[in-house]
């Protein structure tokens, strides 16, 4: 097996009773894996909430008792969703904008460069993170240097070396957006702090705390996911030097290329959800106030969805996953993040003739039944200049 | 080439010209309003939903499994829905009106 290899601990589940069970912090969560039934969950939001009264409860592992301001529009059921999805959406497809690529593209190319002058990198906190922590200062719309604090916190801001949930990290970053907050309020910018506070939902301004709600989610959502998608590209590419050489020859595959690693590398496992009556999922009973996931990277493998689901396949044209959610909840950020993919994609094959993965830890996560592994620790590469 | 009718939430009619790609990347190119395509066409996003004139459901055809399927739990479904990311443009199409879902 090659070092880039994303394997899927889930397939005799999926194809045998259809879900998985997980005990989170005794608060068991019921794992949907089917493709259709991860489907049919996240389309049915009035059966599987987001926005109960235990705020954090859907996240898995649970962040019941480490948060307790509400993450918004993430947290908030229909109606109440759409007004706050509304007024957000347009800032989260600014990277459509041609200025946005621009600064973006920038920010790539100096990663890029610096792995190339350097020779050998450790991708996660030498390249990804910081890559990861500028490209959020272009969403954010503020200068350029705040990304050095974001980088100083290292790669994990909710989890310390042995614990999977870390309080006291996470109250560095709450108290951190709680500041920005108060410098916007003093002094209003066109960032995006400022313009929520400056806006109106169902003709309430935003409260600080609703403010405080998007912007945890606009840091907590977009970190470890892009990381991961970004140190996993790395990987891959590494891993599959043909593959890189197929894209520079044929960029008009660029798209689909983008869509299938996403589809592989899955780098949001699962997302929970509140059940709020006594139902069935996969013809087995679920009870109200219990919690069920939709597994988005189990579901991206289910063969009978996707042939060689296990494979990457660079020009899959029809390729309907779910590695950005499914339905009212779908990811706020991925506009942002398949931009990345795109200029990272496109800068790798200006630039890079081969990359070479020297050593790894992999990063594996369990889910008690099930260890998946979501991307890396740590990995040494080389890179070699074209 | 083909006329391709677009009539968007806001009531407004818009008459665009294509020759080949997607009916989902035409509709982009023209910045119809509620076609977003934001997957780039690989029937995963779902942000190119149409529904066609049932009179002219003939000339796109009806979806393949995989396209119903996502369209099984999307929202503002009808029986005449397609993702027009799968729709292909051709000279066939011409005169098609499309109605956009969003």
């Amino acid at each position: 097996m090659k070092k880039s290899t994303i394997s899927d601990p889930f397939k005799e589940a999926r194809e045998g009773k259809g879900f998985g069970e997980m005990n989170d912090q005794n608060d068991p969560v019921k794992m949907v894996l089917g493709h259709k039934d991860v489907r049919k969950c996240a389309h049915n939001w009035k059966t599987f909430q987001s926005g109960g009264e235990e705020v954090g409860r859907i996240v898995v592992p649970s962040e019941v008792h480490i948060r307790e301001i509400r993450q918004i529009p993430f947290e908030v059921d229909p109606p109440e969703h759409k007004s706050y999805r509304d007024l957000v959406d347009p800032w989260f497809k600014r990277p459509l904008e041609s200025s946005y690529q621009a600064s973006l593209s920038e920010i790539i190319n100096e990663v890029v460069d610096e792995a190339l002058d350097k020779g050998v990198i450790e991708v996660v906190e030498g390249f990804s993170l910081k890559l990861q922590s500028r490209a959020l200062t272009l969403l954010l719309n503020i200068p350029y240097d705040e990304a050095d604090l974001w980088i100083s916190w290292g790669t994990h801001v909710f989890r310390s070396e042995d614990t999977a949930l870390d309080g006291d990290k996470a109250n560095i970053l709450y108290d951190y957006i709680d500041a920005q907050i108060d410098k916007a309020i003093a002094n209003p910018g066109d960032d995006l702090y400022s313009v929520l506070l400056a806006s109106e939902v169902n003709g309430k301004k935003m409260t600080k705390e609703e403010v405080k709600g998007v912007l945890i989610l606009t840091f907590a959502g977009g970190r470890d996911t892009v990381i991961n998608a970004v140190t996993n590209s790395i990987a891959y590419f590494a891993d599959h030097p043909g593959s890189l050489d197929r894209l520079r020859a044929e960029p008009e595959i660029m798209n689909t290329a983008i869509e299938e690693l996403i589809r592989y590398f899955s780098p949001l496992t699962q997302m929970g959800r509140v059940v709020t009556e006594d139902t069935q999922v996969c013809e087995h009973a679920v009870k109200a106030q219990s919690r069920i996931s939709m597994c988005w990277a189990s579901a991206n493998r289910d063969e009978r969805v996707f042939d060689r689901a296990n494979e990457v396949v660079l020009d899959r044209k029809v390729n309907p996953h779910v590695a950005f959610g499914f339905g009212t909840h779908n990811c706020l950020g991925a506009t942002h993040a398949r931009q990345i993919m795109k200029i990272l994609l496109t800068t790798l094959t200006q630039k890079v003739k081969s990359m070479e993965i020297l050593d790894c830890k992999e990063n594996i996560e369990d889910l008690d039944e099930f260890k998946r592994k979501v991307g890396y620790d740590s990995i040494n590469v080389k890179f070699n200049k074209l | 080439m083909a006329k391709i009718t677009f009539i968007t939430s806001d009531g407004k009619t818009k008459t665009v010209e294509g020759t080949s790609g997607s009916v989902m990347e035409l509709a982009v190119q023209n910045k119809i309003k509620g076609i977003d395509g934001d997957c780039g066409g690989v029937c995963s996003c779902a942000t190119c939903h149409v529904h066609v004139k049932p009179e002219q459901w003939n000339l796109t055809g009806a979806p393949d499994e995989l396209e119903n399927d996502m369209l099984e739990f999307d929202e503002n479904v009808s029986e005449y829905s397609r993702l027009s990311c799968q729709i292909k443009v051709s000279e066939d199409l011409d005169g098609l009106e499309l109605t956009v879902a969003k």
